[in-house]
């Protein structure tokens, strides 16, 4: 196997992010206005990094980091390739965006937490980074926790009922961690390794033997929770509503994408595409948990009164696609899969950033308050329009073309009912935010909360216009993504042909 | 012979045109005359952008821009062809006419919200243009889905309880039929390989089975057939009537109705082929489902007494005739098709100014309170009676000419029934419209004082539309060529000699 070039990069991501919210709370402690600059000076410092990271492996290749100098696969090591790289990316955009709208909304929601916040904030940063970046599983379920104690905190953050939902999902969260711990337990017994390429090479010859199942049964369960993979999805509705706006801003885009990202690496890297389809038939479980997923959550959303609940349920249905698209493993839907990470990422940070941005200015947080306020925030809104048209999949935006790829698969994976599922949740998807767009625009304002005072502050608007301007722009250079980063990334038996 | 394909930039700046009129009309919305100087401007270059490729096509070759890649293997490219640039320069010139028409009627009529009118408007023009130039399937679906969404607001213009179902019933239809479009491109791609249109068609028997390719028809049909009206899916275009009057002219007489039947044209003439469609009897299956539609809603149109009402149910009934030309697949039929799309738009866009400056004037919408308007309003009336002399295919007028030549299609292609069925119509479509022109000048009515017509900005357009509808009926090749161009797609589709 050839040995992949050493390079500082990986490691300068979680080094910075570590030291980062360490540095976010002292300076905070001196002055609490000390805290959000040096936080998001951290931010960028590790969106910089990433993108040459990214830059890096598109030209060269994957990357790897030997930590502290022990070789693999006694010692650590962080591997990253186009795949993770892009992730990381992904997070690190994602974490500026917020950032910045972190600035004056942190500060309104909840000023006495602000400093603590921050530092939270970053510390998840930290354990989602650190989950993908990683190639040690032992490593990888340390940065698990470490991301879910931030998420417990950080969602324990928002109105009266926020630390009941963040306590149920420590609970639901602590059990699928040990899920997993279990799973890598087993495959530890069965390999005598830890790391994952170590592993990967061993796991074929141990094909029959009945331990094998077992871990990848629980390895599924584990991540799935974290994903909130259908029907493990039962702490993510309470938990988003409740928490500040800053926190499900955060927290709904990219941490159960993250959890999506380490169950196909864990998959098609680690046990291996021809594994996973025979042992168990593991890819068709996942592929129809979340289609059932998709159906159930869209009718969910249908039923919310609250904006935050129905985009809440909302993502458990997206999620439905990237589980869909890694479930039928094949190469067209896991493109589709993959895009969806960085796609749902931006069109559902911006509604989120618009509920919050709507919640400060007027308190009004329900469907029916959302009447005709489309003309009093025009910028919020259009952005709103662009994520939501996004979400319901229509053309040049980037939710079409996921939707585009996802289809291509379940065609390729022969799958009718598949198909249209698929097609079918773009209708539901549309049911509820052509309803909410209908009333924003065209019904009169509602007595229920203040009557807005106009647009929200430069640091909580554009971030969200900086969102919807990107899913146009992410759509139509889509293209870019797939053949330079998706696909040279791919196991062989899952690439596109010709790639 | 291949036509020699030339790299230009003229297609891409037609769509720019009215696209980047969209933000400064925006910007300026609050001078409504500056903001009504961009929609001239950008209609006036427009046409001349989209008039200008004329030579080059009469000179039998093709225009082509290819953009980015929006899928591997796929891009985003615009071709003009003799079809695409016949639907093109309709839906342009007649826009020049709307544009001017829409600032009379929304001035005159008072309407709110004029920015949104106005900004919606230039934006589906965009997309018309690029469904009319769209090079390959997945750039028509793109284009086609950006027309549903942008005509979605106009629908919604009025904000009235009527215009909510209105747009609801618009959507209702339309989102499924672009997912049923989505739906057969994405089987197409995976079974050809290929999304570019070809004269006479790139599928064959060879990639599926005949069940397969039947359902793939039937999905494209559902698909582009919603926006076309055909019959059972077309309850949407009388339920959009609620939509301002240029609204109904322009985009439910001309672009987007005109987009489903230019639609049912590249998929019988450029995706499957006469030889396809006759293999499995599909043109037949189809011919008979537009002759239904044809009959049906003739006498659906004879039962409304709201004008408007009447007048879609009409269109309906026209749409047809073209996708009945289409499906027959011979030389004559295909010119009577394309010759008809473009003599329908002129005579039904008449009307409906008639029925706009009817309403602008008096406020009057059913066609029982018409007594003696003739008398109050004789030029509108003259060029009402003008158009549905036309409609009714009395010789004379241009509808006379393409209906001819759908008619010599039914013979050609031995289907006594359906021409039998297409004369039964023209008188239907005199039984519905000439009592209209009767009663306006023979019946008196106490109703109305002297009032005279409606402003030169009424009624300019629809005196240039009729005298337009006569002077092509007397010389079809006259302006835009559309005798010449029309004869010339049919005989390149369908392999015959030019009729």
């Amino acid at each position: 196997m050839a040995v992949l070039p050493e390079s500082n990069l990986p490691v300068i991501i979680t080094l910075l992010l570590l030291f980062g919210a360490l540095l976010t709370i002292a300076a905070g402690l001196v002055r609490r206005e000390f805290a959000w600059p040096v936080a998001f000076t951290t931010l960028v410092l590790v969106l910089v990094d990433a993108l040459i990271q990214l830059a890096t492996i598109v030209q060269g290749g994957p990357l790897r980091h030997t930590l502290g100098g022990w070789a693999a696969p006694i010692g650590i090591e962080y591997v990253v390739d186009g795949l993770g790289a892009f992730v990381v990316t992904v997070i690190a955009a994602v974490a500026v965006v917020v950032g910045m709208y972190a600035r004056s909304a942190v500060r309104r929601e909840n000023p006495d937490q602000e400093v603590a916040f921050l530092g939270m904030l970053l510390t998840l940063l930290l354990g989602l980074t650190g989950m993908v970046l990683t190639g040690d599983l032992f490593n990888l379920y340390v940065f698990y926790e470490i991301s879910s104690l931030a998420g417990y905190s950080l969602l324990a953050v928002g109105d009266r009922k926020a630390p009941v939902a963040a306590f149920r999902y420590l609970i639901l969260g602590t059990t699928g961690a040990s899920f997993y711990l279990l799973g890598i337990g087993f495959l530890y017994t069965l390999t005598g390794s830890l790391n994952m390429a170590d592993v990967a090479r061993l796991v074929p010859a141990l094909q029959g033997n009945p331990g094998l199942p077992v871990a990848l049964a629980l390895i599924i369960v584990g991540v799935g929770l974290k994903m909130a993979l259908f029907p493990l999805h039962g702490w993510l509705a309470d938990a988003y509503t409740h928490a500040s706006s800053t926190s499900t801003a955060i927290v709904a885009p990219i941490m159960t994408k993250v959890s999506a990202f380490v169950l196909l690496r864990l998959l098609f890297f680690v046990f291996g595409v021809d594994l996973v389809a025979n042992i168990l038939p593991a890819g068709t479980i996942v592929a129809w948990l979340s289609a059932a997923g998709i159906v159930v959550m869209s009718l969910m959303s249908i039923a919310q009164r609250d904006v935050k609940r129905m985009l809440a349920y909302s993502s458990v249905a997206q999620l439905g696609y990237i589980g869909l698209g890694i479930g039928l493993a094949n190469p067209w839907a896991l493109t589709g899969a993959v895009l969806h990470i960085l796609n749902h990422a931006t069109m559902k940070c911006c509604l989120f950033l618009v509920t919050g941005s709507v919640a400060m200015q007027t308190r009004r947080t329900s469907v029916a308050e959302y009447a005709g306020l489309g003309r009093a925030m025009p910028w919020t809104f259009a952005s709103f329009s662009l994520a939501a048209l996004a979400m319901v999949g229509l053309p040049p935006t980037n939710g079409f073309f996921s939707k585009w790829y996802l289809l291509l698969g379940t065609i390729r994976a022969g799958s009718w009912p598949l198909v249209a599922i698929v097609a079918a949740s773009s209708l539901l998807t549309a049911v509820y935010f052509f309803r909410l767009l209908e009333s924003i625009y065209t019904a009169p304002m509602t007595a229920g909360g203040d009557a807005p005072e106009g647009e929200s502050g430069f640091f909580v608007l554009a971030p969200t216009i900086v969102l919807g301007v990107g899913v146009i722009v992410l759509g139509l250079c889509n293209s870019w993504f797939v053949t330079q980063i998706l696909q040279p990334s791919l196991p062989d038996a899952l690439r596109l042909p010709g790639m | 012979m291949d036509p020699t394909v030339i790299p230009s930039l003229r297609p891409l700046l037609a769509i720019l045109a009215s696209l980047l009129a969209v933000p400064l009309i925006v910007a300026s919305g609050s001078r409504p005359n500056l903001r009504e100087t961009w929609s001239v401007l950008a209609a006036f270059v427009k046409a001349a952008i989209v008039l200008s490729m004329l030579p080059v096509v009469l000179a039998g070759d093709v225009l082509a821009c290819r953009l980015w890649q929006i899928s591997p293997g796929i891009a985003l490219e615009l071709r003009v062809d003799t079809l695409g640039l016949v639907f093109a320069m309709v839906s342009s010139t007649l826009w020049v006419l709307t544009t001017f028409y829409s600032i009379g009627y929304v001035r005159g009529a008072g309407e709110k919200k004029q920015t949104r009118y106005f900004a919606s408007f230039a934006l589906s023009l965009s997309a018309t243009i690029g469904i009319a130039f769209a090079a390959n399937l997945l750039t028509f679906l793109v284009f086609f889905e950006m027309l549903t969404v942008a005509t979605y607001p106009l629908v919604l213009h009025k904000e009235t309880a009527a215009a909510r179902r209105g747009a609801r019933i618009y959507l209702a239809y339309t989102l499924p039929a672009g997912l049923a479009l989505l739906v057969a491109v994405a089987i197409t791609w995976s079974i050809a390989g290929t999304l570019d249109f070809v004269p006479g068609g790139f599928l064959t028997t060879a990639m599926g089975s005949p069940a397969l390719l039947s359902t793939l028809f039937v999905l494209f049909l559902v698909g582009v057939g919603v926006k076309a009206g055909l019959m059972p899916l077309h309850a949407w275009l009388p339920a959009a009537m609620v939509a301002p009057t240029p609204v109904s002219a322009l985009l439910h007489a001309v672009a987007v109705v005109k987009a489903g039947v230019f639609g049912v044209l590249r998929v019988t003439g450029f995706v499957f082929g006469p030889g396809l469609l006759t293999d499995l009897s599909l043109g037949t299956w189809l011919a008979w489902i537009a002759g239904a539609t044809v009959l049906l809603a003739s006498l659906l149109a004879l039962a409304q007494d709201n004008l408007k009402r009447r007048l879609a149910y009409s269109t309906v009934g026209h749409l047809s005739y073209i996708v009945l030309g289409a499906a027959l697949v011979n030389v004559w039929s295909w010119t009577g098709a394309i010759l008809h799309l473009v003599f329908h738009a002129t005579m039904k866009i008449t009307l409906f100014f008639c029925a706009g400056a009817i309403y602008v004037r008096t406020h009057k919408e059913n066609i029982s309170d018409l007594d003696g308007i003739g008398r109050q309003m004789p030029i509108t009336m003259a060029a009402f009676a003008i158009g549905s002399l036309g409609l009714a295919g009395v010789p004379g007028v241009n509808g006379f000419v393409s209906k001819w030549s759908l008619l010599s299609g039914a013979a050609l292609a031995d289907q006594r029934l359906l021409l039998g069925l297409l004369v039964l119509s023209g008188v239907l479509n005199a039984a519905y419209f000439f009592p209209i022109v009767h009663a306006a000048f023979f019946k008196r009515s106490d109703a109305y004082p002297r009032f005279g017509e409606a402003s030169p900005l009424l009624v300019v357009p629809l005196v240039v539309t009729a005298l337009a509808s006569v002077l092509l009926g007397f010389a079809p090749d006259l302006g835009v060529h559309a005798y010449g161009l029309a004869a010339r797609t049919a005989a390149l589709v369908t392999g015959g000699a030019l009729p």
